[in-house]
């Protein structure tokens, strides 16, 4: 079995699994944002039972319209405090978290191994840490809520063996998006994508997260990444029991639908033109292109490693004038770190503005909105038509390398060219 | 719910996402039918007005892919729209459709066989969908039993609430 199944056979109890079969699963960890929340909580109450299933496995988390934008989102707020505090559950409140795909690892709700869905399509970021996490809806959040179980049809699984050293300015968000662009938006769907590969052992957590949260942008259920070291020292000290997890392996025998070999040493920046995240190209062949905003941030690139490329590239540096930098840690720890080690200064100094930890221009619901006929380079994960704001905007999807180096032009900008533009 | 469907199509391509289903800006909405103002309306801003009288959605490969928001599919069914049917789903959008009550059949083909406009009628239980405007009958693969039941019984809380109060 590949590590997928070997997690879904561990969760029913069962010897094997096998792809199309579908199981009556237990779930370890449910997850509820503001904009889903509000839903399942309706949906829950509708029911007919009195408490959730097991108050120490869900956990709530405010991020897509904090602060409050608007007197509906804070009644959305209230309703889940609420609820919350009804129910005893484990809340991250304004100003306590951040993003919830990245509170939910800090603080150790995710563990190798385990089953979590979460009411966010982005939930599947999980399987960077070897868990099998996959996103569900409100209603359906709101039955395990109730019951603390799902049907999961056991998916087929596509393999992605990844080799060589990235060149400088070269990011796994550049992979991801490489391989979205060769998957297309349709190709994986209802499938397991495994990351693999001496490129995937030697990345950092960060870098596995950002393949893992994009797996949804082929269709996939999950992306997941066979954990080690590297999982156990990010969640040491996180989580108060971090259990064995070697069993966590995919067989060598192990059945793949495909096979996908990427090598990243020759790789140049990757972009997603509008709109579809599967219009891929190389940078350089969209530089020059002029933009009104670039955004650092989002599930998808407001870790800290990407926080410090940006950094790195905006030094010293000027945002180019007409172009709005919005720079958001994902969380409220990144947010400190990034602070601790002048970080912030250097945005702040280039002419950026530093938002507070929150989902901000991404989802085009709260702050950071583009108008018609604008341009937005965006380290995040989706450029649908009307994302970030008008249906006449035009959003670009790129690594925080490319993204800082094109606010400083004020043109799409292939960072690892940026000397020679600038 | 009734298992027979009968409706005029309204025909869409490839990779509807939900954010065109229903932009971000509208998930503080609460109530369904306000959410159902919204339907569709970057693609076609009277897309509410022509589902109002009844209509089935016929979508291309990967409809309803993106963001896991219930609410899109919540403002399909409540702007008037009965049932989707597509070449292929995205699967967090098909779950949910099935979880609100809204009948969502895969059909590889349907974009061929079906223009905007044609009557259709659709019999989900027997696995039978009729392009009447064409004089053409179709077999499609039959949903679980299990997820006709959520349909029947109108969702999945209405489902699971049969079940636990049994």
């Amino acid at each position: 079995m590949n590590i997928t199944e070997k997690i879904l056979a561990n969760a029913v109890d069962k010897k094997t699994v096998h792809p199309g079969e579908i199981l009556d699963t237990s779930v370890d960890i449910v997850m509820v944002h503001d904009l889903t929340g509000p839903l399942a909580v309706e949906a829950f109450k509708k029911i007919g039972v009195q408490k959730v299933w097991d108050n120490q496995k869900v956990v709530v988390i405010l991020d897509h319209q904090v602060p409050a934008e608007s007197v509906k989102a804070a009644e959305l707020h209230k309703t889940m405090r609420q609820f919350a505090k009804d129910q005893k559950l484990r809340i991250y409140d304004v100003g306590r978290g951040g993003i919830c795909h990245q509170v939910m690892p800090e603080k150790g709700h995710v563990i190798p191994g385990t089953v979590i869905v979460g009411a966010d399509s982005h939930t599947c970021t999980y399987g960077s840490f070897g868990a099998f996490a996959t996103g569900i809806g409100s209603t359906e959040a709101a039955a395990v809520l109730a019951t603390g179980k799902i049907w999961l049809k056991v998916p087929e699984a596509i393999k992605v063996n990844v080799t060589g050293k990235f060149r400088n300015f070269v990011t796994p968000k550049d992979l991801i998006l490489a391989i979205i662009g060769r998957v297309k938006v349709d190709g994986a769907i209802y499938k397991s994508t495994e990351f693999t590969g001496p490129t995937i052992r030697n990345m950092s957590i960060a870098g596995r997260m950002t393949l893992c949260n994009m797996a949804v942008e082929m269709g996939a259920k999950n992306g997941i990444i066979e954990p080690d070291e590297t999982t156990r020292k990010f969640l040491e000290g996180r989580t108060e029991t971090l259990p064995k997890f070697d069993w966590l392996r995919s067989d060598e025998d192990a059945i793949y639908e495909q096979t996908m070999e990427f090598d990243v040493s020759t790789m140049e920046p990757q972009i997603a033109c509008p709109s579809s995240v599967d219009n891929v190209r190389p940078v350089s062949e969209v530089d020059d292109m002029p933009i009104e905003q670039a955004f650092i941030g989002s599930c998808t690139n407001g870790r800290i490693e990407d926080l410090r490329l940006a950094a790195h590239v905006l030094k010293g540096k000027r945002v180019k004038d007409g172009v709005r930098a919005i720079v958001i840690p994902a969380s409220q720890e990144v947010y400190k770190q990034a602070l601790d080690e002048g970080l912030m200064e250097i945005f702040t100094n280039a002419g950026a503005i530093v938002c507070g930890s929150a989902c901000g221009p991404c989802l085009g619901g709260h702050i950071g909105l583009l108008a018609a006929g604008e341009t937005c380079v965006s380290t995040s994960n989706r450029n649908f038509i009307g994302r970030m704001g008008s249906t006449q905007a035009n959003v670009f999807l790129a690594s925080p390398a490319t993204v800082a180096a094109s606010a400083i032009t004020g043109k799409i900008t292939d960072p690892t060219k940026l000397e020679e533009k600038a | 719910m009734n298992n027979k469907i009968q409706g005029t199509a309204i025909k869409f391509g490839n990779n509807i996402n939900t954010d065109v289903i229903l932009p971000g800006k509208y998930l503080v909405l609460v109530d369904p039918y306000d959410l159902a103002k919204h339907a569709l309306e970057s693609l076609d801003p009277a897309f509410p007005d022509k589902a109002k009288k009844g209509v089935i959605i016929v979508g291309g490969k990967n409809f309803g892919c993106g963001s896991s928001r219930e609410q899109a599919p919540l403002a399909l069914k409540y702007s008037g729209v009965k049932c989707v049917l597509a070449e292929s789903f995205a699967r967090i959008f098909f779950r949910n459709a099935i979880n609100i009550g809204l009948p969502a059949i895969e059909f590889k083909g349907i974009s061929q066989a079906v223009e905007t406009g044609d009557q259709l009628a659709v019999d989900f239980e027997a696995g039978k969908v009729e392009n009447i405007s064409k004089g053409m009958s179709f077999e499609v693969d039959k949903l679980p039993a299990f997820i006709l039941e959520i349909l029947s019984d109108g969702g999945l809380i209405e489902n699971l609430r049969k079940r636990i109060n049994k």
